[in-house]
Order: structure tokens, then C-alpha cells, then sequence
């Protein structure tokens, strides 16, 4: 615990912040469900789209439930799938880079011939096509938007390793006779972990905006489950009376994606000032 | 070397201009693999999906042959993609029209919203981006760095919810609906687009002015600055006649990149607001499975995309002297 | 007369650390005075607070007068006005100076024209005037060039004329040869040198090159971490320095010869024979053999793009050869690092140029260590610690170190662990690549004394690659000189010594700056004779070459001329080198 608050210290207001937002979502997901005071799916409210009132602090959906609940139902959704799906994105497209970079020739040119062609569908339309096809079940949400993502994290962590590779010390480690395996994962990728990881922040936002972004069109998660970008859909009705049901939802992915970004962004090693 | 003279080097680079655009349509002709292979092979018996359960072997067959299903995949492919390339990616399932009609009554609304999206988010991008870098550090610059940040991570349908809460719920300024269509006048059109486009804007320029500011940045910590200044050169001119010319190649690089994020963000934007584009167009086809309205729109976006990114290089090869000399 | 600079109780402070403390010098007007130190003495940031400006936000405080004027205490607008007008810089490095995408005539010209001393027009036919006078190539065209068609040594020129092109009272020369070749470096200098007094400006130059400094200097001043060490006329300083640091640097800079070359019986431990070796299409190394003794050292010398770090890494596997063999006691080694097993690789261990890229940051320097003694010889746990506590005494480093990360080391620390890393292996061959180069020269010279004493005690045989002549030649058995990738000339210590020379290997020992005032002068300059292309078997040297003979050196192969323990190859008789070398 006191690692955290070292690291807190150590960070810009901004980063302060969005360590803050991303450490409540992330405490949200986990014990949401657990504090909800109604369950998701109970009809409350006499009423629909209600304003804030005491009993109701976010006000009521458009069948009369309760928003709060409903919302820390939703962000187990948002947080998880995409959190699991940022790490398997850069999980394959790391370790896919890692080969290309150590093993170099036409597996290297192979893999990235591939990735760069993937990565010319916009991640979107890439996303439209894979749901189009194969549906939009949970697993295959989870699988579709961690494929989508994966040309990303490759070109960047290729990138990263090339860059190693290319130095000295592991052209000593080529000329000891080490193998590759040893090469990637003992000598190259810790030199990678810093920009990797702030890569996997940046991937947990896509996705997350990726996500709701999906369900809100109706083609992610599916009811009776509900995301965030869900709730945003089902609410769409109470757009013209401004009710907290549609609005409160958007602004929880937008405090969670921001805060992502202003932590990741503040992890950035200092720029010297010119 | 010495037979580098400003026409034949502008000569010398046509051939690696020739050599991307090859690239290019490479990469298209592999992405239309990919999604062919998607969208056409992988997901199961569209036959039997069209019929149902209950459909007996021999009707699925017979109309598995009707859709031309037994045909071995490679054909498959080259069939649908010679449509493509004659301009005619077949029928479209759901709307029982060709898809070029449906696509060619939506498309020029697509054009015509990225057209005003682009108007308005360039300039404004490049001012902040360039701004941010000048003052690199300073109030400015971090504050610009926070806007940015935080406008990049936002979901499209807040800032559009939230513009239509402010501008037509509350104060009754715009419509929250487009409405395009050939008897509206220009004003109305621009009215009916101003929501949509500004919902577009906020994103797109925090990317667009977050990437001119790095590639400007990086050109303000090379050596050849800091010489210009020691040679007693204003600062603005050392950013305008030293800095930019190193920079235009990032720039334009960021700007195609970010432009094309318009193509993904137009999906929700143009579903909020119901917007005629391709976009909401594609939607539509996800949601009714109807894969050559898919295939096609797909295959209309991924093509936007290469091409925004082989100007940008082809841009970047005529600003670089050492790439125009080769 | 009073003193055209004057600078008084300068002080630097960056964070909260003085990188220049209390220094003050004078320069009468028309006179050179030179900055000597090692990285980190301040040097640099002395010569840019003359212009006002710099670093990393650092503070400037004390006195710095230019003439009338106190740079100190100029505005912004003021110190614009001074900049590339009355005060004007050349920095180390030409080819990031120059802004890529402009071309050479517009940045030239470009002082000239903010601070409104010229027309365009005027400005570029003073431009070529000095083009011409600095004798660079094409004085007519070659402003329409962009940097990266120029050569290193010509855009280091080219520098000077942006400098000089304003006439401006004070030079400021920022280790204007460091990353030049020897042989382009006293062409660069002679230019230099007569375009400064042409102009009758009063001239700053940092150096950390005694020999070089001794060529431009009329005073010098010694620095060392930020502080004045020593400062006097440069006769004074060269010939009586009275400050111990002082003494450190001169004994640095001029390596003592070896009493007696370890004399070494046997066979040859690793033998070489003809071999090739391309990079894709490009041809880098032309027919190389070598033979080499246990606890022998071959120095091998060439400058950049000679193909030197090519033949290392050539024998190391990294590179496969395309034609020959390379024996290792008898037993052929594979050509590349696939077929070699574990024994084959331990034998042959490489030492690099760059410490800083050579040691892996995340590791600390036990393990780094560690792991040769692993993989080669099982070594695990306390043995192993132990053993990482015999190679750190060996290379004189405090035990406790084991636990240190390298990003925490020295320069000079970081190169010793370096070599302890290969030492690990217990190797066989020691090839070491510029292994000094990076390093300042005092840190530089006792890593020299440390591999020659390790090398002599455990009996390795050493490939020793380097572009300083005088280092081989002071450490090596045998000499072998690299040129465009051919062996030009090979020869053992004593024959070396004794000098019949390859015209190039001449033309480098002459480039080489002696550590006394007039050396440059008399430094004959040696033009090519016979300007040509580079014909596929003719020398490699014929395009430079100032003794080639018309009808003979572009017409065939120069043919192979052996002596008494050397050989090199050359179309003129051995007699008529003897006395065209002498």
C-alpha cells in the first residue's frame, strides 16, 4: 500500500487524478454489485426517467430502475472485458512482435506484412465485420476486440524490440550462442516494459470506447447482461428530457477512459524543456 | 551526384511514388481477402441460416447452390471480387436493391459530412498542435495537453448527447436530427450538420493537434535548432522556415491518420443524430446480416483509409530532400 | 592594449548543481585560446555562455565581455543581434548542425540575411568566395546540395564558412574535428586555421585533442569538472605544465610503447585465410588472412567504413562469410552462429566500442556476469558468486559493485565490466572493437594497461581494432592496416617500426597531429594523383593515392610485396617506397 501512495506522490496533479478515477472504476467493478442498493434488473420506480431524487440518487431508467445500480453493475462489464481484452491484445501482439523482432528475415517480414494489412481496416469497421459474423456473446466480444487491437500493440512493441535488438548487447547474447527464447524474454522485452505497459493503458481505452461504443449501436453486449455504452442505448428516449439515465452512463466511460489516459500520459518520461 | 538538379529530382522520385501506390493496392487486395474470408467463408451455412431448422436437406442444398455456396472458396472470392472492382458488389439482401444504388445514395452525405468535419478540425488542430510545441512545458502547453487528453478518451455519444442536451433541448438552437436532403438549402444543411459535425470535431481535433505538437516537438530538439538560433535567427523564423519544412511530413502523416478516424467515429455520430451516411448504412448491415451491403461498405472505408495514407506519404517523399533524391 | 574577451568569475548552474564554477580568462584580439578537458569539465557550456545561451535551462552568472559589450546582460533582441553577427559558432557535429531539408547556400547565407548585412545576391557570391577558400570541391554548385550529399569533413567546412561569412570578431570552434577521419581532420584544420586569421577573428576552441589544440592554440586553459586547472600560453602548457592534472592528460595522450613484444611460440591459435564477406550485394571485406598465437595481439587500424568492426564480427559468426575459413586451433568454425556449438562460442568472446549499449540496463552488474558463467560453465549459486567476485578484483572493481545496476556505473567502470563479461567466458581469442574510443583518454588508457596485463597473465590471443595508429602500434605484436575493406598492408611489431609503408598507411601515420606548435604547418598535403573511380580489382587506395602510377595502379591489380616479417600490396618496388615514405 505504501508503494501506491510513493507512486502517487510521484505523479503530476493530472496523473493524481486519473490514477484516482481509474483505482475507484477498478474498486467499483470489484465491489459494485456488492454495495448496488437494488438488484439490476428490479423495477423501483413508479416512474421513468426520474431526476435525481434521495431515493434515487441518479434518478431511474426508462423501465423504472434504478440508475446507480444498474451503473455499478454495468462498469463490472466495461472494466473486466475490457481490461482482459487490452491484456490479450498485448499478450499476442507482443509476443508475435518479439518473434518477428529476434527472429528478423522472412518471419519478420511475413508478420509484419500481415499486421500492416490488418491494421489498414479501421479498427471499427474491423470490429462491424468480425460481430457481423461471428455475433456478439461475451467471449466472442472479448475475442473480437482483443484481435482488433492486436495489429496496434504489434507495431508498436515491434517497434520497441527492433530498436533493442538493434543493440549491442544482444548482438553479445547472439554471439555467447543464446537462444532466442532467451534473447526475447530475457534481454530484450525488459528493456520494452515501461512503453509496453503505458501501450496496454492506451489499448484499455480503445477497447473500452471500442465496447461501449458497440453496445451502444446494439451490436455488443447483449441484454439481459448490460455494459455501460448499454445503458447509454436503452436511454437513448430520454434524450429530449435531458434525463440523468442516458447522461450519467457516458460520463462514467468518459471519467474512466480519461482518467486511463491523464494517468498513462503522466507516466511519460519527463520531456527535457527546450 | 552531382546530376541532382531540382527537375531530375523531382523526375527520380516517380518511381518510388509508383512503388507505394503499388504497395497500396497490395495491401487493398489483401484486405479484401481478410474480409472476405470474415465475412464470406468463416461464418457458417448462410443457406441453412436463411431457411431456418426446419428447412430439409435437399432445400438447403438446392438453394446453396442457388447462392452459388458450393462453389470452392477461391471462387467465391474472385467472383465477388471482380464485382467489386466492376463496381457492382451484387445485391443487396435487406433492401432487395443492387448495393451500388444503396451505397450511391449514401455516400456523397458521407463525403459531404468528412468534408465539413475536415474544414473545421485541420486549421484549428494544426493552430494547437504548433502552439502547444512552441510553448513546450509552459502554462499553455500543459493546459492544451489536458484539454487534448481528456478529449481524445471521450465517447463520441457523450459529446454528441451533450450537444444535443445544450444546443437543441435546452436551447433550442439546432436540430438533433439531420435531415439531408436534395430540396434543403445550403443553410439548412450546414444547420442539420452542425451537431453532427461538432460531435466529430472534438475528437479528431485533440488527435490531429496531439500529433502536429510531436512531430513539431521532436523538430525543435534537433541540433540544426539550436544552430539556427546561434546564427541569430528569430525564433519565429526558425520555426517557419527551419522547423516546418522538417515537420510537414509528420504533419500531413497525422492529419490523414486522424482524418481517417472519422470514417470509425462517423459510425455513432451518424446513428445518433440519423444521419443518411455510409456509416449508419454499415450498421444497419451488421445488424441484418447483410453481407454484401457489409462487404461493400467495408471495402469502401478500408480504401479511404490507404488512400489518405499514400497521400500522406507520397507528401512526406516530396518535402524530404534525401527521399527525393534517391 | 585591453583583452578583446574577457570573462570573469563565470559560474553555470544547472538544478543545483555548478557545472562551471569560477572560471575567468582573457583573449587579446586575433588570438586562439583553447578549452581542454575530459566529458563533463564544462567545456562546451563555457563556449555557448560567450553566446548567452544555454542548456537544459541552466543559469548564467559572472561577467562576459565582448569588447565593449556585456554578454551577460544582453536581452533577448540583444543577444539575437550579437549571435552569427559579432559572435559565431561550428559545432561537433555537421551533419545534425545542418538542417536536412534546406539546401546548403540557404543556410550559409542565411546570417547574412537576418541580420540584413546583404543582399541575397551579394550574400551568395561571398558564400562562394568561401567555399573556395576553405577549398572545398565545386565552389560554384555545391550550395545547391542538401547536407546529405555532402561528406562529413565537407559540411564540417561548409560550418565554418556559415561561421565566417559575417566576419564575425569571435569563432567559436566546438570540437569542429572530433568525428572526423585523421586523414580528412589535418585537411579540415589547415582550412580552418588560415580562414580565421583571413578573417582576423579571435577564436575560441574546445578540444579534449592535446595534439590537435597544440596545432590551433596561442593560449590554453585546462579545465576539469567546471574548474581552471591550468591556464597559460600553450608552449607553456604543452612542454612545462605545472598542474598534476595537466600531467595526467599529456601522459594519456601519448600511449608509452610496450618494453618488448610478448614473444609467443607455436602454432597459431586462430588462423584466417582469405576470407570475404558482403553486406546483402555490398562487398566489405576483400580476401582477409591472419594468423595469430595464443597471448599475441594483432592490432588491427582503418578508419570508418574500412571494414575493421566487419572482420570481427566476421570471425565472431555475426556476420557469415562468404568465402574462405576461419580455423580455431586446427578446427574450422562454422560460418555463421547457427551451426557453432556452446565450446566454439566460448572461445571467441567480443568486446565492444560502446559500453553504454553493450551492457544490458535492466541487469545489474552480477548478473550481467553471471550469466557467461552459467551458460559456459555451470556455475550456480556461491560458486558462481564467487567467481563475479574474482573477475571484478581482477578488473579492479570493489566486490560490493556485484549488486549495483550498470545504469549506475561509470564510463570507465561500465567498459571494465564489459571486458570482465568476456573474461567470463575464460575465452580463447579477445576480439576488441574500439574498446577505448568512447572513453575520455585518461579512463581510456588505463583500460588499455588493463587488457594488455590480462591478455600477457592468461595467454589470449587479442584482435585489437582501432582507427589510432599510435595506440597499436604502442600495445600490438603485429599490424595489420584495413583499407576499403582489403588488407593493404600486414606486418609484425619490429618491421613496423622499422617503416616500409603502404602509400595509405603513410598518409595516416603523417595525419596523425605530433603534440608540438608547428606540426601542421609543415604537414604536407598529399593530393591524389590519379582521381578516379573505384575499379573492382585495382587498389582500393588509387582514388586517393598521391604516388599512383598513370598506366600501371588504374590498369591491374597491385600485386603482393613481401620483406623481413611484413608484406603489403603496392605497384611500386619496395625500394621506391622506402624513399617515397621517407
Amino acid at each position: 500500500m505504501n508503494h501506491v501512495f510513493s507512486f502517487a506522490r510521484s505523479l503530476p496533479l493530472s496523473g493524481r487524478i486519473g490514477l484516482g478515477l481509474v483505482l475507484f472504476w477498478l474498486a467499483v467493478a470489484l465491489v459494485g454489485p456488492l454495495l448496488a442498493p437494488h438488484p439490476v434488473g428490479a423495477f423501483v420506480d413508479q416512474d421513468v426517467f426520474s431526476p435525481v431524487t434521495a431515493s434515487f440518487p441518479l434518478g431511474s431508467d426508462y423501465l423504472g430502475r434504478d440508475v446507480l445500480s444498474r451503473l455499478m453493475w454495468g462498469a463490472r462489464y466495461t472494466v473486466f472485458l475490457g481490461a482482459g481484452a487490452a491484456m490479450l491484445a498485448c499478450l499476442i501482439g507482443t509476443s508475435l512482435a518479439l518473434t518477428a523482432a529476434v527472429r528478423g528475415g522472412w518471419v519478420d517480414e511475413v508478420l509484419s506484412r500481415a499486421m500492416d494489412t490488418l491494421i489498414s481496416i479501421p479498427s471499427k469497421i474491423f470490429a462491424l465485420v468480425m460481430v457481423a459474423a461471428f455475433g456478439s456473446s461475451l467471449g466472442l466480444l472479448l475475442t473480437i476486440t482483443a484481435i482488433t487491437y492486436v495489429p496496434g500493440n504489434f507495431r508498436i512493441a515491434r517497434a520497441l524490440a527492433v530498436n533493442v535488438v538493434s543493440l549491442d548487447f544482444v548482438t553479445v547474447a547472439q554471439a555467447r550462442g543464446e537462444r532466442g527464447l532467451h534473447i526475447a524474454l530475457r534481454e530484450v522485452l525488459p528493456n520494452m516494459i515501461h512503453p509496453l505497459l503505458a501501450d496496454f493503458g492506451l489499448r484499455f481505452v480503445f477497447i473500452v470506447l471500442l465496447l461501449s461504443g458497440l453496445s451502444f449501436l446494439g451490436l455488443g453486449v447483449q441484454p439481459p447482461h448490460a455494459d455501460l455504452g448499454s445503458l447509454v442505448r436503452e436511454n437513448m428516449s430520454g434524450l429530449v428530457d435531458g434525463a440523468p439515465a442516458i447522461v450519467v452512463p457516458a460520463i462514467a466511460i468518459a471519467t474512466l477512459t480519461v482518467g486511463a489516459n491523464l494517468l498513462i500520459d503522466s507516466l511519460k518520461p519527463v520531456e527535457k524543456q527546450g | 551526384m552531382s546530376g541532382s538538379a531540382p527537375h531530375s529530382a523531382m523526375f527520380g522520385v516517380l518511381p518510388l511514388i509508383g512503388k507505394r501506390f503499388a504497395s497500396a493496392l497490395i495491401t487493398l487486395l489483401l484486405v479484401s481477402a481478410v474480409v472476405f474470408t470474415i465475412s464470406g467463408l468463416l461464418p457458417g451455412d448462410a443457406a441453412q441460416e436463411t431457411l431456418g431448422q426446419s428447412a430439409t436437406p435437399e432445400q438447403v442444398a438446392a438453394l446453396r447452390h442457388e447462392m452459388g455456396l458450393d462453389r470452392p472458396a477461391l471462387t467465391r472470392y474472385f467472383a465477388w471480387l471482380g464485382g467489386i472492382v466492376q463496381g457492382d458488389p451484387g445485391q443487396s439482401l435487406v433492401a432487395n436493391l443492387p448495393v451500388r444504388e444503396v451505397i450511391a445514395e449514401r455516400l456523397p452525405n458521407s463525403l459531404m459530412l468528412a468534408a465539413f468535419t475536415a474544414l473545421v478540425s485541420v486549421p484549428l488542430a494544426l493552430a494547437i498542435g504548433i502552439a502547444s510545441a512552441i510553448s513546450r512545458g509552459g502554462r499553455l502547453d500543459r493546459t492544451l495537453n489536458v484539454l487534448t487528453l481528456t478529449a481524445v478518451a471521450v465517447p463520441e455519444f457523450l459529446v454528441a448527447t451533450l450537444g444535443v442536451l445544450i444546443f437543441s433541448v435546452k436551447l433550442l438552437w439546432l436540430p438533433s436530427i439531420a435531415l439531408v436532403s436534395e430540396d434543403a438549402s445550403l443553410w439548412d444543411t450546414v444547420r442539420s450538420c452542425a451537431l453532427p459535425v461538432l460531435s466529430l470535431s472534438v475528437v479528431v481535433i485533440a488527435q490531429m493537434a496531439r500529433m502536429t505538437r510531436a512531430a513539431v516537438a521532436d523538430q525543435l530538439d534537433r541540433p540544426y535548432v539550436e544552430m539556427a538560433r546561434l546564427k541569430g535567427v528569430p525564433f519565429r523564423r526558425v520555426v517557419l522556415f527551419h522547423v516546418m519544412p522538417n515537420a510537414v511530413g509528420p504533419i500531413v502523416n497525422a492529419v490523414a491518420l486522424s482524418l481517417s478516424y472519422l470514417l470509425g467515429g462517423a459510425i455513432i455520430v451518424e446513428t445518433i443524430f440519423n444521419f443518411p451516411g455510409l456509416a449508419s448504412l454499415m450498421v444497419n448491415a451488421v445488424t441484418s446480416r447483410d453481407m454484401p451491403l457489409l462487404q461493400a461498405c467495408a471495402m469502401i472505408f478500408c480504401a479511404i483509409y490507404l488512400m489518405l495514407v499514400l497521400v500522406a506519404d507520397v507528401v512526406a517523399i516530396l518535402a524530404n530532400p534525401r527521399l527525393r533524391a534517391q | 592594449m585591453s583583452a578583446h574577451v574577457s570573462v570573469r568569475n563565470l559560474r553555470i548552474v544547472a538544478g543545483s548543481k555548478a557545472i562551471v564554477d569560477g572560471v575567468s580568462f582573457e583573449i587579446a584580439r586575433g588570438k586562439v585560446l583553447a578549452l581542454i578537458g575530459e566529458s563533463g569539465s564544462g567545456k562546451t557550456t563555457i563556449a555557448l555562455a560567450l553566446m548567452g545561451h544555454s542548456r537544459f535551462g541552466a543559469t548564467i552568472s559572472g561577467e562576459v565581455l565582448l569588447g565593449e559589450t556585456r554578454v551577460d546582460q544582453l536581452d533577448e533582441a540583444g543577444l539575437q543581434a550579437l549571435r552569427g553577427r559579432r559572435v559565431a559558432y561550428v559545432a561537433q557535429s555537421a551533419a545534425s548542425a545542418f538542417n536536412p531539408s534546406r539546401t546548403i547556400m540557404s543556410q550559409v547565407t542565411e546570417p547574412l540575411l537576418v541580420h540584413r548585412l546583404a543582399s541575397k545576391a551579394d550574400a551568395e557570391v561571398r558564400a562562394v568566395d568561401l567555399f573556395r577558400a576553405l577549398a572545398l570541391p565545386f565552389p560554384e554548385s555545391i550550395g545547391a546540395r542538401y547536407p546529405h550529399q555532402l561528406s562529413g569533413g565537407q559540411l564540417q567546412r561548409l560550418m565554418a564558412a556559415m561561421a565566417l561569412i559575417t566576419r564575425p570578431e569571435l569563432v567559436i570552434l566546438d570540437e569542429p574535428t572530433t568525428a572526423l577521419d585523421v586523414t580528412t581532420q589535418v585537411e579540415v584544420l589547415k582550412a580552418f586555421k588560415a580562414a580565421i586569421a583571413s578573417v582576423g577573428a579571435t577564436a575560441i576552441y574546445v578540444s579534449h585533442d592535446l595534439a590537435v589544440v597544440a596545432q590551433m592554440a596561442d593560449q590554453i586553459l585546462v579545465l576539469n569538472q567546471g574548474r581552471t586547472k591550468e591556464q597559460g600560453a600553450a608552449e607553456q602548457i604543452l612542454h612545462a605544465p605545472t598542474d598534476d592534472y595537466t600531467r595526467t592528460l599529456m601522459a594519456a595522450a601519448s600511449p608509452t610503447e610496450r618494453s618488448a613484444p610478448a614473444v609467443v611460440a607455436g602454432d597459431a591459435l586462430l588462423k584466417v585465410e582469405g576470407v570475404h564477406a558482403a553486406y546483402g550485394r555490398l562487398p566489405v571485406l576483400h580476401d582477409i588472412s591472419l594468423q595469430l598465437a595464443r597471448g599475441a595481439t594483432l592490432g588491427v587500424i582503418g578508419e570508418s567504413g574500412s571494414g575493421k568492426s566487419t572482420l570481427a564480427r566476421v570471425i565472431a559468426g555475426l556476420l557469415p562469410r562468404s568465402a574462405g575459413s576461419v580455423r580455431l586451433g586446427g578446427e574450422e568454425l562454422p560460418k555463421g552462429i547457427d551451426g557453432r556449438s556452446r565450446e566454439q562460442f566460448r572461445r571467441v568472446q567480443l568486446v565492444f566500442q560502446n559500453a553504454d549499449t553493450a551492457l544490458n540496463p535492466v541487469h545489474t552488474v552480477g548478473q550481467t556476469l553471471a550469466r557467461p558463467l552459467a551458460f559456459y560453465h555451470g556455475l550456480k549459486g556461491a560458486e558462481a558468486k564467487a567467481e563475479v567476485a574474482r573477475l571484478l578484483d581482477m578488473i579492479r572493481l570493489p566486490a560490493d559493485l556485484a549488486t549495483r545496476n550498470v545504469r549506475q556505473l561509470s564510463g570507465g567502470q561500465k567498459q571494465r565490466v564489459n571486458l570482465a563479461r568476456a573474461l567470463a567466458a575464460r575465452p580463447d581469442v579477445l576480439l576488441c572493437d574500439e574498446v577505448t574510443s568512447a572513453l575520455d583518454t585518461v579512463v581510456g588508457a588505463a583500460i588499455l594497461e588493463l587488457i594488455d596485463e590480462l591478455r600477457r597473465e592468461l595467454g589470449i590471443a587479442t584482435v585489437f581494432i582501432s582507427h589510432d595508429i599510435s595506440t597499436v602500434r604502442a600495445f600490438c605484436d603485429q599490424v595489420l592496416v584495413l583499407y576499403g575493406g582489403t588488407a593493404v598492408e600486414q606486418a609484425d611489431a619490429a618491421a613496423f617500426a622499422r617503416g616500409v609503408h603502404h602509400p595509405y598507411t603513410d598518409l595516416l601515420m603523417h595525419s596523425v597531429p605530433e603534440m608540438r606548435a608547428g606540426w601542421l604547418e609543415q604537414a604536407v598535403t598529399r593530393k591524389a594523383v590519379l582521381p578516379s573511380e573505384v575499379g573492382d580489382d585495382l587498389c582500393r587506395f588509387l582514388p586517393r593515392c598521391p604516388v599512383a602510377i598513370d598506366g600501371r595502379c588504374n590498369a591491374e591489380a597491385a600485386p603482393l610485396r613481401a620483406g623481413d616479417g611484413f608484406a603489403l600490396l603496392c605497384h611500386h618496388e619496395l625500394q621506391t617506397l622506402r624513399e617515397l615514405t621517407a
